[in-house]
């Protein structure tokens, strides 16, 4: 039989350029991840493997919302493979996840095979999604504070008059040259005698300009006070653990220098590391005041609040002695006059001893915009109260005052 | 940067077509596209449709085979070539004149499997374009209705996407109407002849439920919920039917694929063979022919499967070992019209059960494996004891035997309107987490609440989504 004439229709890079098409479903994809992401989130902030890492770790975060489901066979379904001549009964050919690709791998186009889905991000990026969904409207229009300071640095343009110190010698040199071909034509000489002088002027001087630069400071400081009383156990300090941690990574999102001071206080409070902090238990009763007075001499001695954002939180069980909570409120107070933001969390696991003192109703009479009392029961309420912790931070007003 | 130009491929298309006579191929008239690589992975994002309906499961797709791209793991095909008449073929812009000249032969091996295989006489090929882009212009009109728009649409798509492939498998097979199929039900209801009625206890009449709905099991979810969910509206109803039209154009290239690519590679390198190539044209085309048929070591390679099989076939009719003689019995046909009646009448599963032997799966080094906690172990060889084995499970795994049958016995279960399907288990138990999502779609579709009964680690089960979420419950 003859056949039709073939057609041959010819490569054209404006059909290439114009032919996007795909834009946008891929947009509409990208979409579902970063939903699927923020859907998990609460998820993910109580996975203990993402407290506490380096901001270039890349986690896994399972995708659920944009896994496209079927009716498939399990995982345990037998299936036929080629070998290369030599296949034994009983020879091991991979491992677990790998089945579903190996018989997939070529079959990919048609079918839909085994959808696994997962994408990897950096911590970065999921704390950027993170807070980027922070439902938090007073957020983004508030300017965060920032504290100007005055730099005496930066160069900008010349000048003829200035002190000796700044003069520019190229520059001098080259404007006298100039002056003398200004010379030279005017009077009409061929030849310039290279033996006469022709010395600098006051007009040939070129001094460097320098202007004050003023910037803003962009350093804040987080305080992270715990009890570290002996009924602080390993669950309570996981719970505050991950609060510092979101509290961390949120102010770095906002500061270009952020530091972490740890206050440990049990009857006294003390400045420790990290590590100490987490993993150091003391035995004892609470002051919680003391926790609160080391904070408060911390920062009057590094972190004055005219060059530094002042971040505070404090994470408790809530025991303390009675006789300590009129001091405790009077330094809370004294903490939010220089906080940015000053935070009580009291953590009570579910299922731990209730005890009947309790600083959240000690607190309540503390009225100052910027403070915020949480309650953390489980691992899942540290999402939901680490953005109730933020809502307070402190309007703009307030800041100025403080800082002038 | 490429070393030919439209006018080689022309003068080579012409040749090609020549040997294409020759051997007796017939094909659609036939449409070449030169495209840069950017506008293949868009192409194949949407299987290769010049339009098609938008949705983001395709731009998934898309991301996918782009990263898999840009990193390495897998290339572009060198082509992509779709049903249609006439049939439209891509061809990439960067490659080399052996490729495209390779690509050009493979691409009428294809048109005339297309044209010729029975599984394809349902779609038809003529209109195929052209109902792509129909459906795609309907789906955007829905999606620009200021009711509708494209939220509304996403969730009636994403949940016909899951179940699309839930459909009928034979499509050669006549579906019955109902009237039909209740006069064959009342037919076969009757009681059979018996010459010793005398002295035998009559038979009690059963009458059949002629009310039932299904009447027999339904394999078709999509256009059974459209048919019969009454709550569905128009704009539901036409996407439901517009997925599933899309699916069914895509069975029976699942259904395929082994004799499909190797029918397409026994006659690209038959016509370039026949060709007389210049010398260096030559050489890389064995390199590259033998990059596509080469076996993938624990996988199966259907262009190299089906090329073996072809080429086996044309042997054993041409020249049969006496053995094969002896075991198989002395060929009636020529290789040549055993191949092309092959072409015409089979499908992957029937073509394997008929044509791969013993031998050749010794040949193949074929081998069932299976998990065995952490690993995935070889658990049976093709040897004498269990080829036979081997290739049922291989039977029941290709084309749309990896596929879950699923069928809807009931539209009124328990006279509440509850939808209840099954799954007529063969061995292979569900994925529990997909199937309890896939039935959340299947219910959301139905719009009440939906069963499936199934089997899990060989005990049967009831798997139920209703509004108040998922429960699973063990059946007596």
């Amino acid at each position: 039989m003859t056949i039709a004439a073939t057609i041959f229709r010819p490569y054209s890079q404006s059909d290439s350029l114009r032919s996007d098409r795909s834009a946008g479903d891929r947009q509409r994809h990208r979409q579902k991840v970063r939903e699927s992401i923020r859907d998990n989130i609460a998820d993910l902030v109580a996975e203990e493997s993402i407290i506490g890492k380096e901001k270039d770790k890349i986690i896994k975060v399972p995708i659920r919302g944009v896994k496209e489901y079927r009716f498939i066979y399990g995982e345990n379904t037998p299936g036929v493979g080629q070998g290369d001549g030599n296949s034994q009964p009983g020879q091991v050919i991979g491992k677990g996840e790998q089945e579903g690709q190996g018989q997939g791998d070529e079959k990919a186009g048609d079918q839909a095979g085994v959808d696994y889905y997962e994408t990897d991000v950096t911590l970065e990026e999921l704390i950027e999604i993170m807070f980027e969904d922070l439902e938090l409207p007073d957020m983004e229009r508030k300017i965060l504070r920032e504290v100007l300071s005055e730099r005496l640095s930066k160069r900008k343009g010349y000048r003829r008059a200035g002190i000796r110190i700044r003069l520019d010698k190229k520059r001098t040199a080259i404007s006298r040259i100039k002056r003398r071909l200004a010379v030279q034509r005017r009077e009409e000489i061929e030849e310039w005698d290279d033996e006469e002088r022709f010395p600098f002027h006051q007009d040939d001087m070129r001094y460097r300009h320098l202007v004050t630069d003023v910037r803003p400071e962009s350093n804040a400081v987080v305080i992270c006070i715990m009890d570290t009383s002996g009924s602080m156990d390993t669950m309570k300090k996981y719970l505050a653990r991950s609060f510092f941690f979101l509290l961390y990574q949120f102010v770095s999102t906002k500061y270009r220098n952020v530091e972490l001071v740890f206050v440990a206080h049990h009857t006294e409070g003390r400045e420790v590391t990290e590590e100490e902090f987490f993993h150091k238990g003391e035995s004892g009763g609470t002051f919680i005041s003391s926790g609160y007075t080391k904070a408060l001499d911390i920062i009057q001695e590094r972190y004055h609040p005219s060059v530094w954002n002042v971040y505070a939180f404090h994470c408790s069980d809530g025991d303390n002695f009675e006789s300590d909570n009129p001091t405790a409120l009077k330094a809370a107070k004294q903490l939010c006059d220089l906080c940015n933001l000053f935070g009580y969390g009291e953590i009570k696991p579910l299922g731990s001893r209730y005890y009947e003192s309790s600083m959240l109703n000690i607190f309540r009479r503390l009225e100052a915009e910027n403070f915020q009392t949480v309650l953390i029961e489980r691992k899942e309420d540290i999402w939901p109260s680490f953005k109730a912790f933020l809502a307070r931070e402190r309007p703009k007003e307030a800041t100025v005052t403080a800082s002038a | 940067m490429a070393d030919w130009d439209v006018k080689d491929l022309e003068y080579w298309d012409e040749r090609i077509r020549e040997k294409v006579e020759e051997f007796g191929l017939t094909c659609y008239p036939q449409e070449f596209e030169i495209c840069d690589h950017f506008q293949m992975l868009g192409y194949m994002a949407y299987s290769g449709m010049p339009s098609h309906y938008p949705h983001w499961s395709y731009g998934k797709s898309y991301e996918k085979l782009k990263t898999m791209y840009d990193y390495g793991v897998s290339g572009l095909p060198y082509e992509m070539v779709i049903n249609s008449s006439p049939a439209l073929a891509y061809l990439m812009r960067d490659n080399s004149l052996c490729l495209q000249i390779l690509t050009v032969a493979h691409v009428y091996g294809h048109n005339d499997f297309f044209r010729n295989n029975f599984t394809f006489k349902s779609t038809r090929a003529e209109l195929t374009l052209n109902l792509f882009k129909i459906h795609a212009d309907r789906v955007r009109s829905y999606a620009e209705d200021p009711s509708i728009g494209t939220e509304k649409i996403e969730a009636i798509l994403d949940a016909a996407h899951a179940l699309a492939i839930q459909c009928r498998r034979n499509l050669a097979i006549k579906k019955l109407s109902r009237e039909e199929e209740r006069r064959q039900m009342l037919a076969a209801s009757q009681p059979t002849y018996d010459p010793f009625q005398r002295i035998h206890k009559r038979q009690d009449y059963i009458p059949p439920d002629i009310q039932k709905v299904p009447l027999s099991p339904e394999e078709d979810l999509l256009l059974f919920i459209r048919d019969h969910n009454p709550y569905l509206s128009e704009w539901e109803r036409d996407l439901l039917t517009i997925v599933h039209e899309r699916e069914q154009y895509f069975i029976p290239q699942i259904e395929t694929k082994i004799m499909n690519e190797g029918w397409a590679s026994y006659w690209h390198r038959e016509i370039l063979n026949s060709l007389n190539l210049p010398q260096e044209l030559h050489l890389e085309f064995l390199v590259r022919h033998n990059q596509v048929v080469r076996p993938h070591p624990r996988g199966l390679n259907p262009y190299h499967i089906g090329l073996k099989l072809w080429d086996d076939i044309k042997r054993r009719h041409d020249n049969p070992t006496p053995e094969e003689i002896e075991k198989y019995g002395k060929p009636t046909k020529t290789g040549t019209q055993a191949i092309f009646e092959a072409r015409d009448v089979d499908r992957d599963v029937s073509f394997l059960r008929r044509f791969l032997t013993e031998e050749l799966m010794r040949e193949m080094d074929m081998f069932q494996y299976e998990p065995r906690g952490e690993e995935i172990v070889i658990s049976k060889v093709s040897d004498k004891e269990s080829w036979r084995e081997v290739k049922e499970m291989l039977l029941k795994s290709v084309g749309m035997g990896s596929i879950p049958v699923i069928k809807i016995e009931d539209a009124d279960h328990s006279h509440n309107r509850i939808l209840y399907t099954k799954h007529y288990h063969d061995g292979r138990d569900l994925q529990l987490e997909y199937a309890e999502r896939t039935l959340a779609y299947l219910q959301r579709l139905w719009g009440h609440e939906v069963i499936l009964e199934t089997v899990v680690n060989g005990k049967k089960v009831l798997l139920s989504y209703n509004d108040k979420g998922f429960s699973t419950k063990p059946l007596k």
